[in-house]
């Protein structure tokens, strides 16, 4: 019986670590697609700076997975080499760049769960995961600086980048929920005291983005509905295969190849 | 055959340039937290700047030469995430030298303290984002030039 609950908390922590690090991965890979696209200099410059910390994460979380998974595999072979339904991440990050507005409004999202989870998760039982929190929560607190300043910035601008902002957060809100629904993981998790429950989290980002949507002049949408299945991979949205057929290509195409 | 004393290391260490910002020194950057010997194997402990930095690698390389170049033989690396880096490590001679190339040292009130060029203090920032993972950049509205500053963390 120790041996089989053993095994359960590292399938948990498996997909725990894949949750982590597939979210990081495809924003990552998403907030890259501005690289030379970007509306002036110094935002392409930072969307590309936020991208590689974001991928710098994914290393970290997608090592320890390959580890604790036991195949042999390495963190490259986890974000290359797997298709559409073994990804963990949340449906929020897949979604497609859109204007710039949406791209900043869907980064704040992020990085406004993400400063509060990587803080908690700083507190882990399992020291590796408490470690690699350690390192984000810097990146994570830096990069919301900047998400929260451009949501404010273009929320309370003109009247064209007002409503644009609008219309961003009416578009990505439907995916904010599944960022705090709990599972039979999350609950493996919270047990062994790995992870925080997933819920315990929303007040605190609802406090949050409220009060810098509130500077921003923009109005959080009433309907709460949640779209899902990302975090537990039951049902992606159609993009992230669109997504992996660009990022995957080469190690598609020629397995194996290395710098 | 004695090993090098670990004091003579991170000397050897301090003459290795940080890739990016060639001024200043891995051990001014504050990013090797421990040099010790484990029998006849050097561990030479390395903590990231940044999660994603494109440096680090070349930084564990760079240091591996190095030490290879003084006879070092066998040698371990070993990644520390926790603590977590943070500029205050920095050396005071290190931020000496970021200014004189003409990068603003960072500070804790998290902007810089003055223009690395003319001293001025009438700042403005442009991007919090630089042309590396540790930079932003900041302007002059003394001198109107633009500079570099490394951010706090």
């Amino acid at each position: 019986m120790a041996e089989r609950s053993r095994d359960t908390d590292q399938d948990a922590l498996l997909q725990f670590l894949l949750r982590m690090g597939d979210s990081t991965l495809i924003l990552g890979h998403r907030v890259s697609e501005w690289c030379g696209h970007a509306p002036v200099l110094e935002e392409d410059i930072a969307l590309a700076n936020t991208a590689l910390d974001l991928i710098g994460q994914t290393q970290l979380w997608l090592e320890y997975a390959a580890e604790v998974q036991g195949e042999g595999k390495s963190a490259d072979d986890l974000a290359f080499l797997r298709d559409v339904w073994d990804f963990r991440n949340l449906l929020l990050v897949e979604l497609p760049n859109g204007d710039f507005g949406r791209t900043m409004m869907r980064q704040f999202l992020f990085d406004a769960r993400a400063s509060i989870l990587l803080p908690r998760l700083m507190q882990s039982a399992d020291t590796q995961v408490a470690e690699i929190a350690e390192k984000a929560a810097k990146e994570a607190a830096y990069h919301l600086e900047r998400s929260a300043g451009t949501v404010v910035g273009l929320g309370d601008g003109t009247a064209e980048s007002h409503d644009r902002m609008q219309a961003a957060l009416d578009y990505l809100y439907p995916y904010v929920g599944e960022m705090f629904v709990s599972d039979a993981t999350d609950a493996a998790l919270t047990a062994a005291g790995v992870a925080p429950d997933p819920a315990s989290l929303r007040g605190e980002y609802d406090a949050l983005i409220e009060r810098v949507l509130t500077e921003a002049t923009l109005e959080l949408p009433e309907n709460r509905f949640a779209r899902t299945g990302g975090r537990d991979g039951r049902m992606h949205t159609e993009h992230l295969g669109h997504l992996l057929c660009s990022m995957q290509w080469l190690q598609r195409a020629y397995p194996g190849n290395r710098w | 055959m004695a090993h090098p004393s670990t004091d003579q290391v991170w000397q050897w260490l301090g003459e290795v340039p940080d890739p990016e910002i060639p001024v200043i020194s891995l051990t001014d950057l504050g990013i090797i937290r421990d040099v010790a010997w484990r029998d006849d194997t050097l561990v030479v402990t390395v903590t990231p700047t940044y999660s994603g930095c494109p440096a680090t690698s070349v930084i564990n390389m760079d240091i591996e030469s190095a030490l290879r170049g003084h006879g070092i033989e066998r040698l371990e690396l070993k990644r520390q995430l926790s603590p977590a880096w943070t500029t205050e490590w920095m050396s005071a001679e290190g931020r000496q030298k970021l200014e004189t190339y003409g990068i603003a040292p960072p500070q804790p009130a998290g902007g810089p303290e003055r223009c690395p060029r003319c001293g001025g203090s009438d700042l403005e920032r442009l991007s919090q984002f630089g042309s590396t993972p540790c930079k932003a950049q900041w302007r002059c509205r003394g001198c109107l030039e633009p500079f570099e500053y490394f951010k706090c963390i």
